[in-house]
């Protein structure tokens, strides 16, 4: 099997084409009730959430300035969107908020970046633990191409050495990430077989077995049709309730529907943050009514 | 390939002109001469290796070991065991030796070492490596080990000669295979909270590690059919030998050695010998291709 080659999800019928397929719909039932057993369902996994802030955060590929000094809060139980033309740097920003940007050869950070009241840069921070208090969902659904969907969302588990109850803790993540109805049956199938919006929520599963209080998602839908792009926003407004989430998008319309506070970024820099509607109705800088009225961008 | 005869002008316009088609089949017709003209040598060396090495064999060719008796009638020469054991031996424990370096050499360069100018430099010395000629490594090992020891040949003598030649070759496949391995991969396990090293144990090599095999097996397989580094580390000698400190025969020493006789019992021996050795080594080839097919990586 190629990781690159044609896509499995071609040859067979996509799942998520058919929305209808689950045995019992939800809106046969009474909102309330499916809200309740929902939250209940998901009371396995307890983390808190947690505000992130940064403080004058610059960000270097070798000499190049990416980001260039960006104050910006990130409001816990809030999704933000990052907005912003291709190359504005919303990447980078993100991926020093999980010190994931230390990981490319030549790439360094200065500046704050503070998870509640700890700057996640100071010395005696120990890395690892960062990344498993922030997560991270990537562009691309990536599954760990040797395991199966069960060791997909256990591989987060077992390589942060926490074990417990795998098989309860594998479920609630399968179910946080709304994945657990389509998977369940066939856990030991390999995860690279599922669809590329599964594949997704799938890597969400992963990342919410860690037991995260950030997550952080770099265009997570930018490889996903539309009804697969519904799923996982639907879950990005169900998984706030237990996380802090940043989103990186290029789609203003997903930005307009599943953020709560959304911030435009121009050339490495922060032009504005505010509510949401704020931004795409009266912002305050003529750059962002430019950007989100498509005249550039 | 006529375009619609009803419209003159645009089938003129698209028609393949008679000169392109002649300088097509000209250049077809060279390439796949030169892919025939390349398949003559091969073709013929199976050909001659099939039909002079099944005439020696036969049932006591694999299970005697030779006798050195190469003046007297042909049934009294002996077989080849002890080369067969004697080449297993030495090029398993070559592999041994090689291969654990050589994977952690290459997860250093890929994963820890990348782009430091310590990194390009053992790249730069490993390249140098593979192509050092094999004598050199068996002439290395005999100054070192047997002429600055005062000792004498042995069959871990050898095998650090082909160990050394393997080193670059493992070396570099598996830096190769590594860096098929996705970053996304590597990136995803580290925004999960994983330590490196479990990143690396857990999820890289597992990806990896069908297509380690194969460059693996390649390396063994070359190693297999060296005579060079083992002319003068291991010797030859006639008894199957289990112990890797004593003198150790080899298929290829053997053949080296059977060939250059007057007598033309041992030089057919030699034949068999080659043809054992040919099947060893595509055996090794075959197992490599299987493992890779089941590749998760290109």
């Amino acid at each position: 099997m190629t990781i690159n080659g044609p896509d499995p999800q071609v040859a067979e019928p996509n799942p998520e084409t058919q929305p209808e397929a689950s045995p019992e719909p939800a809106a046969s039932r009474p909102a309330a009730i499916v809200a309740q057993q929902r939250r209940s369902e998901r009371a396995v996994v307890t983390s808190q959430a947690r505000s992130v802030r940064l403080e004058g955060l610059r960000a270097f590929y070798g000499d190049a300035e990416q980001v260039k000094g960006v104050d910006l809060d990130f409001r816990a139980n809030e999704v933000t969107a990052i907005i912003g033309p291709s190359g504005c740097g919303k990447s980078t920003m993100v991926r020093c908020i999980n010190r994931m940007h230390e990981e490319i050869p030549g790439a360094r950070a200065e500046g704050r970046v503070l998870l509640d009241d700890v700057d996640i840069y100071d010395p005696g921070i120990d890395v690892v633990a960062v990344r498993r208090a922030i997560g991270m969902v990537f562009q691309k659904p990536n599954p760990f191409p040797t395991m199966s969907i069960f060791d997909n969302v256990a591989a987060g588990l077992r390589l942060t050495s926490k074990r417990g109850d795998l098989q309860g803790r594998v479920e609630a993540a399968l179910r946080g990430a709304g994945l657990w109805e389509e998977v369940s049956g066939r856990l030991s199938e390999p995860g690279a077989g599922l669809s590329g919006g599964q594949q997704q929520r799938l890597c969400i599963a992963r990342s919410l077995a860690v037991e995260p209080e950030v997550i952080l998602m770099d265009e997570p839908c930018s490889a996903l049709d539309p009804i697969a792009t519904l799923k996982i926003e639907e879950l990005i407004d169900e998984l706030k309730q237990r996380v802090t989430i940043v989103i990186v998008t290029h789609n203003m319309q997903q930005a307009a529907r599943v953020a709560d506070r959304t911030a435009f970024m121009l050339s490495g820099k922060l032009v504005e943050v505010g509510p949401t509607s704020d931004i795409f109705t009266k912002p305050s800088d003529p750059r962002t009514e430019e950007y989100v009225t498509g005249k550039f961008g | 390939m006529s375009v619609g005869a009803t419209s003159t002008g645009l089938s003129e316009r698209f028609a393949v002109s008679a000169g392109r088609r002649r300088r097509d089949r000209i250049a077809r017709g060279a390439i796949l001469a030169a892919t025939l003209l390349a398949l003559v040598p091969l073709a013929l060396i199976v050909y001659y290796l099939l039909k002079k090495g099944l005439g020696s064999w036969s049932g006591s060719f694999f299970t005697t070991d030779p006798t050195g008796n190469t003046f007297f009638k042909s049934s009294s020469i002996g077989g080849i065991k002890s080369a067969i054991l004697g080449t297993l031996e030495i090029v398993a424990l070559a592999s041994a030796i090689s291969i654990p370096i050589g994977i952690g050499v290459a997860i250093w360069l890929v994963e820890y070492g990348r782009e430091s100018w310590f990194a390009h430099s053992v790249r730069f010395f490993v390249d140098v490596l593979t192509g050092v000629p094999s004598i050199v490594f068996g002439l290395f090992v005999y100054i070192v080990l047997i002429v600055g020891t005062g000792s004498t040949y042995a069959g871990y003598k050898g095998s650090i000669a082909l160990g050394l030649l393997m080193l670059p070759i493992v070396i570099r496949s598996g830096e190769v295979i590594l860096l098929l391995v996705p970053n996304g991969l590597r990136e995803s396990a580290l925004a999960l909270g994983a330590p490196r090293w479990k990143v690396i144990f857990r999820i890289v090599l597992p990806t990896a590690l069908p297509g380690m095999v194969t460059g693996v097996l390649l390396a063994v397989a070359r190693a297999a059919g060296e005579t060079a580094p083992l002319l003068f580390t291991a010797a030859a000698t006639l008894k199957t030998n289990f112990n890797l400190g004593e003198f150790m025969n080899s298929l290829p020493v053997q053949i080296y050695k059977d060939v250059t006789s007057p007598t033309q019992s041992v030089v057919n021996r030699a034949w068999g010998a080659a043809l054992t050795l040919v099947l060893l080594i595509l055996l090794l080839n075959l197992i490599a291709r299987l493992v890779s097919r089941r590749s998760r990586l290109a």
